[in-house]
């Protein structure tokens, strides 16, 4: 899952932007004819400064967020109702964790090493995906996180996969193979709880007024608040702007929702039939910034069990280390 | 003390940790690329890569990672500092392949000789 089109970036970036001034002019020029003859950037390739440090932000916030994302859905494995429930959530943390390592290696063909991007997730410098700031309080959150987050994870998901660079887009191709399954899984146990008795419905329905706001939120701030996506649309970084994604997403299970009889929190909320468009109220932008800052309801949480497994593993990967085989270190190559 | 839901999260003690906690360069261990067989008789394919401390290990994380669903019969690591490619900068060297139709069945055009024959024999 979990890509969200909302990636974090540091607020002052001009000493990099002076540096891409610097890239060569012809071959940049050649490396944008490239992109726009729709060819795959290698990780040998050479490539501009602002590109390799949008992709390194991009694909490492991906990669926290699969890592991250599996917590709140990790934590209802031990509650799970019923045997087919907990093999199919087992399955689907399992394939999250493997997505991480997925996205990892990618981010590491660009030069930045793991050990650097995990630091920079325990110290809170590099983000993941705001959803995952929030509790999974019921079976039924966990069935709203593996039908709808996925489905807006897909997504997002689907469009950076024909982005431009080789090694990101074939670590998504064989990521939205398995998300077609923990959608698919996930809206089975929302159907159930939909379609189940009336304490199974009021749990869901309380589940999805919760959930509602941080799925809005999901797609990061309308396009008329985002800045410097242009030169990432050219390069094939950013494949979708955040409202267009939105649009795709409400245009696409909006409807799955109510034909089960629930509804959702917003008046507004409505398809505009000459515009094709969907209407909404804004959520609250203020209160996603707050808890991308740090403020949300289980951000101290979620990092501090990242933290303490990081810790707590050490003595077994030190134990399993080969110093003779260390010397060999190097980068995916692919 | 924590407030989680999660009793397991309660019962880690989590407010111990003081913020200093570091992972050192090279903890992570080295990186193996992963070569997956689908059937029997086809070829192995690159799929990816593991990070493991040896050899061994990164087989058994690649069948965790690359084997855990649908087929495979086989699985091949090996370390991604072995591998030795080309530049891609000399992608060139490979560019003048589709004009040596002279390796190729389509370069020889032995219908239009036959027809050829026919016709004068005739």
């Amino acid at each position: 899952m979990y890509g969200g089109g909302y990636i974090f970036d540091e607020p002052n970036r001009k000493q990099q932007r002076e540096e891409q001034l610097h890239d060569d002019p012809v071959k940049l020029a050649a490396f944008e004819a490239r992109i726009a003859r729709g060819e795959k950037i290698e990780p040998g390739d050479w490539m501009p400064v602002e590109y390799r440090r949008q992709l390194i932000r991009l694909i490492e916030q991906h990669a926290h967020s699969e890592i991250i994302g599996a917590l709140p859905e990790g934590t209802w494995i031990t509650r799970a109702p019923g045997f087919k429930r907990k093999l199919a959530l087992i399955a689907k943390v399992q394939d999250e964790v493997g997505h991480g390592q997925l996205l990892y290696n990618a981010a590491e063909t660009l030069g930045k090493s793991r050990e650097a991007m995990i630091n920079d997730l325990l110290s809170g410098k590099s983000k993941y995906s705001n959803v995952f700031n929030y509790p999974a309080e019921t079976w039924a959150d966990v069935t709203v996180i593996g039908f709808l987050i996925d489905a807006a994870a897909i997504v997002n998901q689907v469009a950076n996969s024909k982005g431009s660079y080789g090694p990101y887009c074939r670590a998504l191709e064989r990521i939205c193979y398995e998300e077609s399954f923990h959608l698919k899984q996930g809206h089975d146990a929302f159907i159930e709880l939909a379609t189940g008795t009336p304490a199974q419905k009021a749990m869901l329905q309380d589940a999805l007024n919760r959930w509602w706001q941080p799925i809005m939120h999901f797609f990061g701030p309308p396009d008329k608040t985002s800045s410097h996506s242009e030169k990432l649309m050219q390069w094939k970084v950013k494949m979708a702007s955040n409202d267009d994604m939105r649009n795709q997403f409400l245009d696409a299970y909006v409807p799955k929702i109510w034909e089960l009889g629930l509804t959702l929190p917003d008046p507004l909320l409505k398809k505009n039939a000459d515009t094709g468009k969907w209407e909404y109220s804004d959520p609250d932008w203020d209160l996603f910034f707050e808890v991308i800052k740090g403020n949300g309801p289980c951000n101290k949480e979620r990092l501090d069990v990242r933290k303490w497994a990081e810790e707590n593993g050490r003595w077994i990967r030190k134990a399993l280390m080969r110093e003779d085989e260390m010397e060999r270190s190097a980068l995916p190559v692919a | 003390m924590n407030d989680s839901l999660d009793p397991r999260v309660n019962r880690l003690r989590l407010d111990k940790n003081d913020g200093s906690f570091k992972v050192e360069e090279g903890e992570n261990w080295n990186v193996f690329e992963v070569f997956h067989q689908e059937k029997r008789g086809a070829h192995h394919e690159h799929v990816g890569c593991v990070h493991a401390p040896d050899a061994s290990l990164a087989l058994i994380f690649a069948k965790e990672q690359f084997g855990r669903r649908k087929k495979c019969v086989n699985l091949w690591v090996v370390r991604s500092a072995d591998i030795l490619a080309f530049d891609l900068e000399d992608e060139d060297m490979f560019a003048n392949n589709p004009d040596k139709t002279y390796r190729d069945a389509s370069g020889f055009k032995v219908m239009e000789k036959i027809n050829k024959f026919k016709a004068q024999t005739k």
